[in-house]
């Protein structure tokens, strides 16, 4: 299969230079030592820059309801008090049976390495791709879970799976993976079918591609032999799974279906976290999102949910300040949060640099203290056994691991 | 690979249409862009400056209903409001026909092609009640008029219009130490940044942090009046100068021609040039477009102060324009427009789709293949790269489409063996021909011919 799909690859170089395809590179083959195993590890990317200070609030600084006093951060974190010094946002409140039981964790001050220009393209790219800022993130094409799939072993076309509509170099590269989309139906006679396999057989991107979506309508049992036209009622189905597609636990819902299944990692991503205006509402909705993505997966994972960590990460943080709209702008540290019952939870990872303006990044961003591609990392090592050296070079090239936080329960 | 008249239609065009001749020459293209815009002519889409009155009369009953409460005549009021309102909104939605009319018919099609294109670049969503729907109104007047003239008169044009200022936050930053500000109100970033990041310098650009605060600085009093549009607010306009790319503007009274001073600047800046050349570049011609091409188009650029016609003429005459052809995948609006171009859809049956057949046989269809149209997830509009595009559930809903839109729009459809020559002409292959000729029914055959990767390509 990683055979197939590197040859892919070369193909569509090939065609797009005219070239012979039979002058088609044997892959390297990499050997390592562990199956994919029973962990399940699902990664949430939430575009747009989720504000770590708010999600995870440090109300135990004074300095917090200076910098953010349209913000309404109360001092009184009430329900959602985590350790007396941190608090969960009250849309995270429904979460908080999990903190308690130590399936709920977040590391906060982490980052990627970018830096400086505070892009949310770059900086998405650049987590995508796992690697430092000397290397330009929208110039690697692969992501990092993708690299982690071709250092395991066992892994085959269903163990990842991206889901959604948006693009995810998270999960692109060489190894395979599945995609689905909560729309992405398809109605196609066996005739049809044949003669499009014909079509599509000298592109290469479109060919392989084509596979995958007839083999997950109908892996989905929504394929069917004879409807070409659509009927009202499939207009009306149509419209509704459109509507849905982005709904948190519509994701989470797919997400566990498959992770029940064969597939062990799954990849979706969240958006509205871009708060410049009236953030109050603005977070409310998107963490509730959140919420009701990891209380679903939860839920629907059932016992698997003690092997299952779920990780969401973020292109970076927001200004330390409010701006002179209630909301924040492009920032550098922030935090991640991790769920289930793989992680040691119940605690705040991380080197709590402080909000005084000097410990701030350039005088108004959180200070990054830990490199979030760590800690993922650390997961990785410990639930399916990748080498530090193999992370550290193929998976997040560049990256200093460091000691071990001990994330996992 | 040379110029030939169907690449032409199919790479800077709308593709083929059975009874439009494609242009003969790079110079037949050019000439689509001189002289009327017949297509805007033919069919007519309202300016943005038109709605002002509409908008106004929403507001007003608006005021009115939020008035009203607890009333006796709260029912009342809050229903003429949202009656207005939803009025409004299908008004504004009658683009749709127009819109799709020109694609199928123009005979300048290299100009629906850079409307969008610019239409993108500077793209903005409207995110209230009366903007929702008025995208379309916002690239007519703001975008569309533009697209041959200079690159510094389109960007102003962008600035000072309500559905940018609105759609990146402008209208709400406000100097801190306006008066405006009473100590509490201050700066939001989001214009400023993306002005200097997607607009004009690219994130590569000579510009850093600094420059973005600055420069926030620098736009506020930029905002909008719902029933007037520009306005420029001194009352809330940071006072002193700001250095931004290491000139200062402003000092004196605040002022919109700060603004525009600084624009004009940022226009004629050599990472401008590099930064739109390319984007055009890797838009029409490849993902990776040839370097010295792009560095050709760049130099047009700062040569003619940056005239986007002599730009357009430097890419079309480069023979990289040509042999890269097949290099892009059409986007998902491309993708269906040019396939109800080559069915000819006419005017009257587009106009008499309701809303939700519109939803059903276009809209919702080109969602599924990722693009919902006028909203894309961010200032930086859709993605470029084929494989952001060819993706399982974004073709199969292609496939899904071609093989039931057609026959929605026709009761019957024409003969396939004839089809492939009218979608694809000179660049149809053997497996599609063999397709053509093979399918049972019509309505395979179309729909095929349409899912063909030589119909996605350009």
């Amino acid at each position: 299969m990683v055979d197939d799909l590197s040859r892919r690859k070369f193909l569509l170089r090939a065609t797009a230079l005219g070239c012979s395809a039979a002058a088609s590179p044997v892959l390297t083959p990499m050997t390592f030592a562990q199956a994919p195993g029973d962990n399940r590890l699902v990664v949430i990317i939430l575009r747009g820059a989720m504000d770590g200070l708010d999600a995870v609030r440090p109300i135990g600084d004074p300095l917090l309801r200076r910098y953010r006093a349209g913000l309404g951060m109360s001092r009184d974190s009430g329900a959602t008090d985590l350790d007396g010094f941190f608090a969960l946002h009250p849309a995270l409140a429904e979460l908080m049976p999990l903190w308690k039981q130590g399936d709920l964790a977040a590391a906060h001050a982490v980052s990627t390495p970018y830096r400086d220009k505070r892009s949310h393209f770059d900086g998405q790219d650049l987590l995508e791709a796992g690697t430092g800022q000397d290397i330009d993130g929208a110039g690697v094409r692969d992501g990092w879970l993708n690299r982690l799939l071709q250092v395991m072993p066992n892994a085959g076309s269903e163990t990842a799976f991206a889901i959604g509509r948006s693009d995810m170099k998270l999960v692109s590269g060489k190894a395979p993976v599945s995609s689905w989309s909560p729309d992405g139906r398809l109605d196609m006679s066996p005739q049809a079918r044949l003669l499009l396999e014909e079509i599509y057989h000298d592109d290469a991107l479109f060919h392989d591609t084509s596979m995958d979506a007839i083999t997950i309508a109908e892996s989905l049992g929504m394929a069917s032999d004879d409807s070409f036209g659509m009927s009202s009622r499939d207009m009306r189905a149509a419209l509704k799974s459109a509507r849905e597609a982005g709904d948190a636990s519509v994701l989470a819902r797919f997400a566990a279906r498959r992770l029940n299944e064969e597939s062990r990692i799954a990849a979706f991503s969240l958006g509205g976290w871009d708060t410049h205006r009236g953030q109050t509402r603005g977070i409310t909705r998107a963490l509730g999102g959140l919420k009701d993505a990891v209380l679903t997966l939860k839920s629907e994972l059932g016992p698997r949910w003690d092997h299952t960590a779920v990780v969401a990460v973020t292109e970076f943080g927001r200004t330390a300040r409010e701006n002179g709209t209630r909301g924040t702008d492009h920032g550098t540290g922030g935090a991640m949060i991790m769920a289930g019952g793989a992680i040691r939870g119940g605690r705040v990872y991380g080197d709590w640099p402080g909000l005084d303006e000097a410990a701030l990044y350039a005088r108004r961003d959180l200070m990054p203290t830990t490199d979030v591609r760590s800690y993922i990392a650390w997961l990785m090592h410990g639930m399916y056994g990748v080498e530090a050296s193999t992370l550290e070079t193929l998976v997040f090239p560049g990256l200093q691991l460091g000691r071990d936080p001990g994330l996992l329960a | 690979m040379a110029f030939t008249p169907d690449i032409a239609a199919i790479r800077f065009g709308e593709g083929l249409s059975p009874s439009i001749e494609p242009a003969g020459s790079v110079r037949d293209v050019m000439a689509q862009l001189r002289g009327a815009d017949v297509a805007a002519q033919n069919f007519p889409i309202r300016p943005y400056s038109d709605l002002y009155g509409e908008f106004g009369e929403v507001s007003r009953l608006q005021k009115l209903a939020r008035r009203g409460r607890n009333s006796a005549d709260e029912e009342k009021l809050a229903n003429e409001f949202r009656q207005a309102r939803r009025e409004l909104n299908l008004r504004l939605q009658d683009a749709f026909a127009p819109l799709v009319s020109r694609s199928v018919t123009t005979t300048q099609p290299f100009r629906e092609r850079l409307t969008r294109f610019w239409a993108d670049h500077f793209t903005a969503v409207g995110k209230n009640n009366l903007t929702r729907n008025a995208v379309p109104s916002y690239i007519e007047e703001t975008i569309r008029s533009h697209i041959t003239g200079r690159f510094v008169d389109m960007l102003k044009a962008v600035m000072v219009s309500p559905m940018m200022l609105g759609y990146l936050d402008q209208n709400t930053s406000v100097g801190p130490n306006s008066r405006g500000a009473k100590g509490r109100r201050g700066l939001n970033e989001n214009l400023a940044r993306e002005l200097l990041e997607l607009h004009t310098l690219g994130v590569d650009g000579a510009y850093t942090q600094a420059d973005v605060r600055q420069l926030a600085e620098l736009l506020t009093g930029m905002g909008t009046d719902v029933t007037k549009g520009f306005v420029f607010r001194a009352k809330v306009a940071e006072p002193g100068a700001e250095t931004v790319l290491g000139q200062s503007y402003g000092g004196g009274a605040p002022s919109v021609d700060d603004v525009m001073a600084f624009l004009d600047d940022l226009a004629a800046h050599d990472d401008t040039a590099q930064h739109i050349a390319r984007k055009l570049a890797v838009h029409f011609t490849s993902d990776a477009p040839d370097a010295a091409m792009v560095a050709e188009m760049a130099d047009a650029f700062r040569a003619t102060g940056g005239d986007l016609m002599a730009v357009y003429q430097v890419m079309l005459d480069h023979p990289f324009a040509w042999a890269s052809f097949g290099q892009k995948v059409k986007q998902p609006v491309d993708y269906i427009l040019s396939a109800m171009r080559v069915l000819e859809v006419p005017e009257i049956t587009l106009k008499k789709l309701n809303r939700s057949k519109r939803a059903a046989y276009v809209l919702t269809p080109m969602a599924a293949m990722g693009q919902k149209l006028y909203r894309p997830n961010g200032p930086d509009g859709w993605p470029e790269v084929a494989a952001a595009w060819v993706t399982p559930q974004g073709l199969a809903a292609r496939i899904q489409w071609a093989m039931s839109a057609p026959s929605a729009f026709y009761r019957s459809l024409p003969d396939p063996r004839d089809f492939v020559g009218a979608a694809l002409g000179s660049v149809a292959d053997d497996r599609v021909k063999f397709a053509a000729r093979a399918a049972e029914t019509r309505r395979e055959g179309v729909g095929l011919i349409l899912a063909s990767p030589a119909f996605q390509r350009r």
